[in-house]
């Protein structure tokens, strides 16, 4: 009887792993399907570097460079923003705080992580956007910046946590071969503990802007949603998860532009991917 | 006046929360002498000599009660910079526990955050150290290699050698033989023999042969108390105290 529990259970837990893969594989298949089939219209290299996106006009220009600038300005100005602080946070929160205020600062960040996009996004757009318009003196506020800034609360928990993680895990006897040798607190942080940490602050880097690139509810609220190229960081942006958010619904299927939809899907998960990739090989070089 | 104690314990008690470890510790250590620690496992004796640099500072909830007085200065007097402390008394520890960067680096850091910027200063401080923990021959050639390459004998030689760049007054080793195989601790105890000419020198050891070889000075302590101190001849031949006896003998412990 316990057998046969054992075994049904085994082979349970085995069929829900094999469906996650299937369907992973199912979802990058559909997606290469429906995206390659752009290709057979226009060039992969007018798409990736064509100028202009104008996706319904006759006949339709589908380059999606603005695009990816767009998301390429958004997601570098969210970095400037979020790594320097969430780093200095971590390095704040696993050497220097008392210990009440680091459980308080703990639970707050996990709290941050906890707010939905969509929320983020709405309070970004009351607050911050009219912010920026009067601080720049803009025409609107609806910028490549106010984007960058809300996505930096999005990265700012993945990076505080995991830059936090790997900080605590530097080996006790680093810190106090330091302090021995008559180092500072602060030197000993900066030269013997970040180093030490680095290929986990590393990671947390990428794993923040990893899910930073993905986003798309908030920045389509506050981006501003010009499909041009950007020549600063105070002017409308698009982002490629906008892009796709936005026009998915009308786009007619099997048109040009629904392909052109998909492909933009598949530069996302190339992106994605290769951020992820980089991620896990830091973690591991810190590991062996 | 010539004053023959370098560090001056008082009437010393550490708790580690309200577990008491040391309990009324009075000892003198003597300037330009070996002194040894011995005493069983959990007896308080890393306890006491972290103490006498402050390294104890970077454990929470600890209380101390009594004075450590180094050259006649209250070390633990608020007016007191534990860093200027450190500095002035090095720290060897039973694990090595080299920077995971190059052996050269694990010694210019040292001089680094002790205010040394001419490279040329820094690189000879660098051979001085290596030849004076005698390790120069031996990494000579790859002083850019990672110090995590370095055999365990190796690696606490460069140890050494980190403490001694930074020229404390003080050396203090824990143990520091504690995981090396005979060889690498006959050095190193060569080593600490040289060094006694030109430093005062504190070593924890459960190793009464090595008490005896590179020791002038020896204090057994037993469950946090200091039960005898005095010459290493004295301890090992003509205790007073018949637990020492029965611990050197090796009766207990
Ligand atoms: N960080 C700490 N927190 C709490 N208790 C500690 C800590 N370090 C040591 N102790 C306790 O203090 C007592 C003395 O420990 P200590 O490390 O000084 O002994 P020791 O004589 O060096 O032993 P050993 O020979 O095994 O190294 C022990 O009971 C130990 O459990
Ligand atoms: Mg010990």
């Amino acid at each position: 009887m316990r057998k046969i529990k054992e075994f049904v259970i085994e082979k349970l837990i085995l069929l829900s792993g094999l469906a996650s893969i299937f369907f992973v594989i199912l979802i990058f298949l559909f997606l290469l399907k429906e995206g390659l089939a752009l290709f057979k219209i226009t060039s992969p290299f007018d798409f990736l570097f064509g100028k202009s996106w104008y996706p319904i006009s006759e006949p339709p220009q589908l380059g999606i460079l603005p695009l990816i600038l767009g998301s390429l300005l958004v997601t570098v100005g969210a970095a400037v923003i979020s790594v320097p602080i969430g780093v200095g946070c971590a390095v704040y929160i696993a050497e220097v705080a008392p210990l009440k205020i680091r459980e308080v600062l703990k639970a707050g960040i996990e709290l941050l992580a906890a707010i939905p996009s969509v929320v983020l996004g709405f309070i970004g757009m009351v607050t911050l956007v009219p912010l920026v318009k009067n601080v720049f003196h803009l025409p609107t506020g609806l910028t490549a910046l106010s984007g960058s800034i809300m996505l930096a609360f999005m990265a700012m928990p993945t990076i505080v946590s995991i830059a936090e993680d790997a900080l605590y895990s530097v080996p006790k006897t680093y810190k106090e071969g330091a302090f021995a040798l008559g180092a500072t607190h602060w030197q000993t942080i900066w030269r013997v503990m970040l180093p030490a940490a680095s290929s986990g602050i590393l990671a947390a880097v990428m794993l923040g802007i990893g899910r930073v690139i993905g986003e798309t509810m908030a920045v389509m609220m506050i981006t501003g949603n010009a499909a041009v190229i950007p020549h600063s960081i105070l002017v409308p942006v698009r982002t490629l998860t906008a892009t796709i958010a936005a026009e998915m619904g009308e786009a007619v299927v099997g048109s040009e532009h629904y392909f052109a939809l998909f492909a933009i899907g598949i530069v996302l998960f190339v992106i994605s991917f290769a951020i992820n990739v980089t991620a896990d090989l830091c973690l591991h070089k810190k590991q062996s | 006046m010539f004053d023959p104690v370098k560090i001056k314990a008082q009437h010393v008690d550490f708790f580690y929360g309200n577990q008491q470890a040391l309990k009324d510790i009075s000892m003198d250590i003597d300037v330009g002498r070996v002194t040894a620690i011995i005493g069983p496992s959990g007896c308080g004796k890393s306890t006491f000599i972290r103490l006498l640099n402050r390294m104890n500072d970077l454990v929470a909830h600890t209380v101390l009660r009594g004075h450590i007085y180094l050259e006649g200065q209250d070390i633990f007097s608020p007016a007191v910079d534990p860093v200027e402390i450190r500095r002035r008394v090095g720290m060897v520890f039973q694990k090595p526990n080299p920077f995971p960067k190059s052996i050269f680096e694990n010694i210019a850091y040292g001089l680094e955050v002790n205010g040394y910027r001419d490279r040329d200063v820094i690189e000879e401080r660098v051979v001085m150290s290596l030849k004076k923990a005698a390790l120069w021959e031996e990494v000579k050639e790859r002083l850019r290699d990672s110090a995590l390459k370095l055999s365990g004998g190796q690696q606490q030689r460069l140890c050494i050698a980190r403490c001694l760049a930074v020229a404390p007054e003080v050396l203090l080793f824990d143990e520091p033989c504690a995981s090396l195989d005979p060889i690498s601790t006959a050095k190193i105890e060569e080593l600490i023999l040289e060094l006694k000419k030109d430093y005062t020198i504190a070593i924890v050891t459960h190793n009464m042969q090595q008490a005896a070889r590179v020791s002038d000075r020896t204090a057994f302590f037993l469950l946090g108390e200091l039960v005898e101190m005095g010459e290493t001849q004295h301890i090992f031949t003509a205790p007073k105290d018949k637990r020492t006896e029965a611990y050197i003998t090796g009766r207990f412990g």
